[in-house]
């Protein structure tokens, strides 16, 4: 395939121009982690942003950061990193489940796939954190969204479709977000041996009383035994775990009460700053799945019913699931070679109660056949029609990767 | 302000329309009285006045799918309405259009604790919300000041914020689902008690969207934990760059308050008039800094703000010691409108986010137009975030003195846009900021906003005249405009 690799906002407004006068189907990345991921887009040329690369303005005490598409996570987050500071919504870098490796990711990429990290019930989602946007639209004309201020209600708020649109509405050529003080202590209280429906239970209590946990995640045993962290991996036991932060009198008390609620004679452990860093990490980037090739499967769901939507999918297939969100987000995997990746019976479990289910890892030939992200009531899949035609005429950007028109 | 001209042809079909609404919404349901019909005439934005040609009160979402219905096949024009609370003419009726109020939506459908959220109605109050969870020991964090009287239904378009947001999000962070109803009939539910609908974030539009986009019929919120203890740290400082200073040192320290506000003196002096919170009256400018959370957390960070404070200047420092205290700290500042209400005739509220910065020069230069229009100016500030509420002190009996006192509103407006800033952090653009939209975009910016009403109305027939200075038809905005000639672009980088 072709690619264009612009480097100023002035050329990627040119390519796209180009491609709408023409015609011409574009796909567009920037780190390329995650061209694995969606209905494969069938385009004629691959509008490359990594060129669009770099933080514009950084400044610390306003808590907000501008920077290109193509500019890497890993940059942004050493640079916060100097300042205390960091993304809040902890965005993941699926490039390992993928396939493509660590280290891709950039800011556009994670922004146009709204993805965020087992912070996100407590500090929200990437979408919550976008201030302003600069992009190209399928027409090939550059507008702006937002600006660089929390408190905005000035219009229509952009910034937030075109997080999670999958760059099918139009190219981001520069993406301002909010940063947040890094948590100074960060504590992480493990349960062991709880089976999936207490441990659901369990992070509802937490969640539902004064501790402020910040990831609540459970790792059924023979998920637990690929962790990289020892006290995960070695006690052979499924690990409920219960993340606190904040300043350290606070994460000390906080972690004290608890562990209160755990008294009665469960096994219990904690994890302190390093390890409790990449415990976290493995989980939001779902690492216990990116050695095999197995179908991947994550779903949305209300936090209460997690365990037992996986439940129901256990009953058909040889499935193995792991919980973060307290339960509201459910990764799970099945064996290469399910039919159809199993996305009937997947998309069935989560019953009346809601919620989603999108194809994260499968073949290029089944992501084809079985829609990726979940197929939506036809009202609503008419206006989401209608707002990618509001944007993108031709359907020129990314045809038919979240579905839709290919 | 310039209205969308009302279409003689369809008010002079009113009393057929008022019959055609009356058997869609039986018994009381439609009003055409003109006396009656006054009820609705503004909305919190008293300036405007235009009584609706009906307004219409319907209880179900059925009712409210046929009621659009009708509208949209016979070209009527629908302004939604909560409480009617907007301070920027969202809801101010139009002479040829039906009102649709959502008053009836007053019941909270579910509260679902384990999921933490809850299910309710459009026309449910704010505070409403809270009160229904408080004794589980959930509430619902966004808590603009109008929380008693404003709707959900009404927050959800226009995003609405209040003091707590700072840490706890504005209502487009709260909000899990939607029920919408659009301007055909056609009844989309968007999210539900998960987090990150599938698809286009169209919440993420549905929020904000001034009752433009469609009929907000159902609203499902995430309710949070009641922190265990809060305290509020009263901070005097002598001069405004001391406080605004402050407020950097706070949020450079890696603190999040749960709320962080600033009052000039004017505000501070007719404040204490008002209620007797016991600010400093001789402050230039004062901070409520609150800090929420467990008991051992919120005294280690006061004692972090204080000693902040103590470093930049503070003249005086109180630290709530109960709920009693705490309360009458914020009684003040909570009480800060209708305390300039006491002090001046009237008042004219603006609303505009600034990077936090630029504060002290503001105040500075908003003190220099004081002058220059004649009229005084009093300021209360979400510091925290940036969002300016200065009150405009006029009196509309005096003629000419509301069209001085919308001047001064529109130039601080554009010193907001000037210094990096925005026209409105949570108030809405509605009438009020119309005009001024092309000081913050380009054409083409409110143009693709334009495109986007499109896909869900495009008639335009839903809340017209508010948001956009200009009205494109739609057809003409879809029509892609290629650029003759364009060659392959030697200078981009291939491979
Ligand atoms: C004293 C005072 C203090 C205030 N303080 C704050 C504050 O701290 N923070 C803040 O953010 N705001 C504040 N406001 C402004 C106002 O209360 C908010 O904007 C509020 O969200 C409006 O809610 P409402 O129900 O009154 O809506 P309305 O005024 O009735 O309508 C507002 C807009 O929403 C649309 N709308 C209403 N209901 C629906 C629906 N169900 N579906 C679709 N569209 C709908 C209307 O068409 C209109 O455009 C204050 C107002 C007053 C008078």
């Amino acid at each position: 395939m072709e690619t264009l690799r612009p480097t100023t906002e002035d050329e990627a407004i040119e390519a796209v121009g180009w491609a709408c006068q023409g015609g011409h189907a574009l796909e567009i990345v920037s780190g390329g982690s995650k061209r694995g991921l969606g209905r494969p887009a069938g385009a004629e040329v691959l509008l490359d942003l990594s060129g669009l690369a770099g933080i514009a303005l950084y400044e610390p005490e306003e808590l907000v950061l501008t920077a290109r598409p193509g500019t890497t996570l890993a940059e942004i987050d050493a640079r916060l990193a100097q300042h205390g500071q960091a993304l809040a919504f902890e965005p993941p870098d699926l490039g390992p489940v993928l396939g493509a490796g660590p280290g891709l990711a950039t800011l556009g990429g994670c922004m146009a796939a709204n993805l965020s990290g087992p912070r996100r019930f407590k500090a929200g989602a990437a979408r919550d954190h976008i201030l302003g946007v600069r992009a190209v639209s399928g027409r090939g004309e550059l507008f702006k969204s937002g600006g660089r201020v929390v408190k905005n209600v000035t219009g229509y708020d952009l910034c937030k479709l075109l997080a999670g649109s999958w760059g099918t509405l139009a190219a981001m050529t520069e993406i301002t977000v909010k940063v947040l003080p890094a948590g100074e202590k960060l504590r992480t209280v493990l349960v062991y041996g709880l089976d999936d429906e207490a441990a659901v239970d369990a992070m509802t209590r937490a969640l539902g009383g004064p501790f402020e946990v910040s990831g609540a995640a459970h790792l059924p045993a023979g998920i637990a035994a690929l962790s990289s962290v020892g006290r995960v991996r070695d006690p052979g036991s499924s690990v409920t775990a219960l993340r606190i932060e904040g300043p350290e009198p606070s994460v000390l008390a906080r972690t004290a009460s608890l562990r209160g609620l755990f008294a009665d004679g469960h096994a219990i452990d904690e994890l302190h700053g390093h390890n409790s860093s990449a415990f976290w990490c493995e989980v939001g980037e779902a690492r216990f799945h990116a050695a095999g090739e197995g179908i991947l499967w994550r779903l949305s769901v209300p936090p209460a019913g997690g365990a037992a939507v996986a439940g129901r999918i256990a009953d058909a297939f040889e499935a193995r699931a792991f919980y973060d969100w307290g339960g509201g987000l459910v990764w799970l995997a099945l064996p290469p070679g399910t039919e159809d990746a199993g996305a009937e019976a997947v998309r069935a479990a989560l019953g009346p109660a809601g919620g989603h289910a999108t194809l994260i890892r499968a073949p290029e030939e089944l992501r084809r056949r079985v829609p990726v992200f979940h197929p939506q009531a036809p009202g609503l899949a008419a206006l989401s029609e209608r707002v990618k035609q509001a944007f993108d005429p031709r359907n020129i950007l990314n045809p038919g990767r979240m579905g839709g028109t290919p | 302000m310039k209205m969308p001209e009302p279409d003689a042809d369809v008010i002079a079909r009113r009393a057929g329309i008022a019959r055609a609404l009356g058997k869609i919404v039986p018994g009381e349901g439609v009003i055409d009285d003109r006396a009656a019909l006054r009820a609705y005439e503004s909305d919190g934005l008293t300036a405007y006045r235009q009584p609706p040609m009906i307004a219409v009160l319907p209880e179900t979402v059925e009712q409210v799918s046929a009621v659009l219905k009708y509208c949209h096949g016979n070209g009527i024009k629908v302004v939604p309405r909560g409480a009617g609370t907007s301070l920027s003419g969202g809801a101010l009726p139009l002479a040829d259009g039906v009102l649709l109020g959502l008053g009836k939506f007053n019941r909270i459908l579910d509260i679902d604790y384990a999921n933490r959220c809850a299910t309710v109605q459009p026309g449910v109050a704010n505070l409403a919300i809270s009160e229904a969870v408080e004794a589980a020991g959930f509430y619902y964090a966004p808590d603009p000041s109008s929380q008693i009287a404003c709707s959900i239904g009404g927050n959800v378009a226009e995003n609405a914020g209040g003091v707590h947001c700072l840490k706890y999000g504005l209502t487009a962070n709260n909000v899990l689902g939607v029920e919408l109803v659009l301007m055909d009939g056609e009844i989309v539910r968007v999210g539900g008690r998960h987090l990150d609908p599938s698809g286009y974030d169209l919440l993420g539009v549905i929020n904000g969207s001034e009752g433009l986009l469609g009929v907000i019929t159902e609203v499902t919120v995430r309710i949070l934990p009641r922190p265990p203890s809060a305290r509020a740290v009263l901070i005097g400082f002598p001069s405004a760059e001391a406080a605004g200073d402050c407020v950097a040192g706070v949020i450079g320290a890696g603190i999040v308050p749960a709320g962080m506000e600033m009052m000039d003196n004017p505000a501070i002096n007719a404040a204490e008039d008002f209620v007797e919170a016991g600010y400093p009256r001789d402050a230039a400018a004062l901070l409520i800094v609150e800090l929420d959370g467990p008991e051992v957390e919120v005294d280690h960070l006061v004692d972090r703000v204080a000693g902040i404070a103590r470093e930049l200047g503070a003249a005086s420092i109180r630290v709530s010691e109960d709920e009693n205290e705490r309360a009458r700290f914020w009684a003040g500042r909570k009480s800060a409108f209708p305390a300039v209400g006491r002090i001046s005739p009237d008042y004219y509220c603006m609303d505009g986010t600034i990077p936090r910065r630029r504060l002290p020069e503001v105040l500075g230069r908003m003190a220099a137009m004081s002058d220059e229009f004649g009229l005084r100016v009093a300021n209360v500030f979400h510091a925290g975030d940036g969002n300016l509420h200065p009150l405009i002190l006029y009196d509309a009996n005096n003629p000419g003195e509301l069209e001085k006192a919308e001047a001064f509103g529109g130039a601080i407006l554009r010193l907001c846009v000037e210094v990096g800033g925005v026209l409105t952090g949570e108030h809405g653009v509605g009438v009020e900021k119309r005009d001024l939209m092309g000081t913050m975009f380009s054409d083409e910016d409110l143009k693709q906003q334009q495109r986007l009403k499109c896909a869900f109305d495009p008639e335009q027939l839903l809340n017209p005249g508010k948001v956009f200075p200009v009205l494109h038809r739609c057809a003409e905005l879809g029509r892609v405009h290629v650029r003759g000639g364009r060659t392959r672009f030697p200078d981009i980088p291939r491979f």
